[in-house]
């Protein structure tokens, strides 16, 4: 891990409650350079929630609080997220700070062709033609590995397949070319072929253009395998950082929980054993 | 686009069913109401040879089969017969009476759907904000006011006490042999032939009746506009729009807005509907020349002719009106090409 691109300092995200507060995001803290940095953890973990809140996007009545939220640019120059104006991350999202949110059959505008969508990031953030514009969008859909991007570009969203519309999602999302992306489950809706390719996709972003790539995943198999560093999430925390190759040795029983449940080939076990949780996991750290 | 060109047949078919239906029920209506057409034509002291006459003439005496069928020739090639309350014939009445209500209702649908939508957006945007239950309220008011009551008292403060705008009619009788009807949505004749005074005259008089209708039909579609605005807003595509660095208004404009336009086009056709329907006490009101009050008084008169002339059209209206939204919204949503 070289520069630092992203730092996050004891990031909390509260949704206000009719029954109290609930803290979706508790002390969450990392730094993301030029790598890949998976976040896994169970459904309601906080995962998206994490994601988000960098993106300065969580919805009212939410509460985005941290003690550090810096964006670090190519000149070393630094912005405080905590004290942006809406205008100021407007400027930041696409261009800088970008993620592929988690559904992209609900992420789409489904009455605007979704090559139209695309362009209207270019548009957007480069104050690029309508020629340009549409130029970017079919060598951004090429990109993507879409097939016959001219015919792509103009379908709606409804006619396009999942894993296509993810791919989709995703060259709307590069388009402008940020440091930072976050993938928030990119690969969920495609089929195992289709899912090498875009990891491929965002892998060579990361590698030739030096992106830092946030993924966030349930497969704890991809997440180890394809990222360098792993934080595993718990009921809004970090539980537990490490090395993707070292995640065998990880200590948390969480973690330990986790990997004793994948199931693994050659190894016949009538039952896979079910995660015991402990409510100690849970309480602040 | 072989599924566009099936809604469209769709649409036809339905609209030569419900005519059917609609020629069907007037006809019925005709021969069960308690009105003796013949006796509405000779009076009650004719004698058995011209009762008989006249019988003869309207066909009375055919099978009711046949009876029907003379019936839907007649009112499909708009031959509704006379209208005895005004001596004219029932078509030339409509004529005369149709393009006052469509140019208030227009006007009123105008007002709806320019301060309607925008309130509406603004309610959602800002929703749980001081606006937004402004908006609410205001709406709440044309919701539950009485559009005859709002006519009184707009009549006795804007006119009567204010002298703001002009009183009951749809213009000043020295105005008018000063220009030629010939749409007869007189703003729009006058604007044609230049005639400017003309036109301010007629719009003292269509301002308060036209803004009352309207203030109804705002409060309708502001009220939708906001909770299908809500409904969009919170959805992924919008988030993600934003994830790509567009400002709100922005996004609301070029996504949300888009979205909504749909089920718009259905609420501002039925807003219309309503409207049509709302003008017979607004135009009972106002003493406006058209459709409704021309429904109201051929009822009071037991004139058949008239009646089942205005319930054809009525429902005529509401088809069209449906197909026009159905058309739009096939044109508007690319899900259902
Ligand atoms: N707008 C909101 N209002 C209230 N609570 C919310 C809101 N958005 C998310 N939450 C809560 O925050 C918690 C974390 O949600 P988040 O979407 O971040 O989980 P996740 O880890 O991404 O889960 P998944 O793997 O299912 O996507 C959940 O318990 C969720 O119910
Ligand atoms: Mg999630």
């Amino acid at each position: 891990m070289s520069e630092v691109l992203l730092n996050v300092r004891n990031l909390r995200v509260t949704y206000p409650g009719d029954d109290g507060d609930f803290r979706a995001v508790r002390n969450v803290s990392f730094s993301l350079g030029r790598e890949r940095l998976g976040i896994v953890g169970e459904s309601g973990s906080g995962k998206s929630t994490t994601g988000r809140a960098i993106m300065g996007l969580v919805q009212r009545p939410g509460r985005i609080e941290a003690d550090e939220l810096t964006l670090f640019d190519k000149q070393g120059g630094k912005t405080d997220l905590r004290a942006m104006s809406e205008r100021g991350f407007r400027a930041l999202r696409g261009q800088r700070l970008a993620m592929v949110l988690q559904d992209p059959k609900y992420s789409l505008d489904p009455v605007m062709r979704v090559g139209d969508q695309i362009a209207e990031t270019h548009r957007a953030h480069l104050r690029s033609s309508k020629a340009e514009a549409y130029k970017a969008s079919l060598d951004m859909l090429n990109a993507v590995h879409i097939r016959d991007p001219e015919r792509v570009y103009g379908m709606y969203p409804h006619q396009v397949s999942g894993g296509m519309g993810q791919r989709i999602m995703i060259a709307m999302m590069l388009i402008a070319g940020p440091d930072i992306l976050i993938a928030d489950e990119p690969t969920s809706a495609l089929d195992v072929t289709v899912q090498t390719q875009v990891l491929a996709i965002m892998d060579d972003l990361v590698q030739r253009r030096g992106m830092g790539l946030i993924l966030i995943s349930h497969n704890l198999h991809l997440v180890s395998s394809f990222c360098d560093r792993v934080l595993v999430m718990y009921a809004g925390q970090v539980v537990e950082t490490c090395e993707a190759g070292k995640l065998h040795e990880a200590t948390h029983p969480y973690t330990r929980g986790l990997l004793a449940a994948l199931p693994q080939l050659g190894n016949r076990r009538h039952e896979l054993p079910q995660l015991q949780r402990d409510p100690a996991w849970a309480a602040d750290l | 686009m072989p599924s566009w060109i099936a809604g469209v047949a769709k649409g036809a078919a339905s609209i030569v069913v419900t005519l059917l239906g609609l020629l069907a029920i007037t006809f019925f209506m005709g021969r069960m109401l308690p009105i003796d057409p013949v006796i509405s034509i000779v009076g009650e002291q004719a004698d058995k040879a011209t009762y008989d006459m006249v019988y003869h003439r309207l066909g009375l005496d055919k099978t009711l089969l046949t009876q029907f069928l003379l019936y839907m020739r007649d009112m499909l090639s708009g031959e509704f017969g006379e209208a005895l309350f005004t001596g004219n014939k029932v078509s030339v009445d409509l004529a005369r009476v149709f393009p006052a209500t469509i140019e208030l209702a227009s006007f009123a649908i105008a007002i709806g759907i320019g301060v309607g939508v925008p309130l509406g957006i603004l309610a959602a945007v800002y929703r749980g904000t001081a606006l937004d239950h402004i908006a609410r309220f205001v709406g709440l008011l044309g919701y539950s006011s009485p559009t005859f009551w709002l006519g009184l008292m707009g009549l006795i403060v804007f006119y009567a006490a204010l002298g703001l705008v002009a009183g009951p009619g749809r213009i000043d009788v020295a105005y008018i042999d000063m220009f030629e009807p010939q749409t007869g949505l007189l703003l729009l004749d006058a604007a044609m032939q230049g005639e400017w005074e003309v036109f301010g005259n007629v719009f003292r008089h269509i301002v308060l009746p036209g803004s009352i209708l309207g203030y109804a039909s705002m409060a309708y579609i502001s009220r939708m506009t906001r909770s299908f605005m809500l409904e969009q807003l919170g959805q992924e595509y919008i988030i993600a729009a934003r994830v790509k660095g567009m400002s709100r208004w922005r996004v609301v404009r070029r996504h949300a807005l888009r979205n909504i336009l749909v089920q718009l086009v259905t609420v501002i056709a039925l807003a219309y509907a309503f409207l049509l329907e709302g003008a017979v006490l607004t135009e009972t009101v106002f003493a406006w020349p058209g459709f409704g009050r021309y429904l109201t008084s051929g009822l009071l008169a037991g004139d058949m002719n008239a009646v089942l002339a205005c319930v054809l059209i009525i429902g005529l209206i509401f088809v069209g009106l449906n197909l026009l939204a159905d058309l739009l919204y096939r044109l508007l949503d690319p899900r259902t090409r």
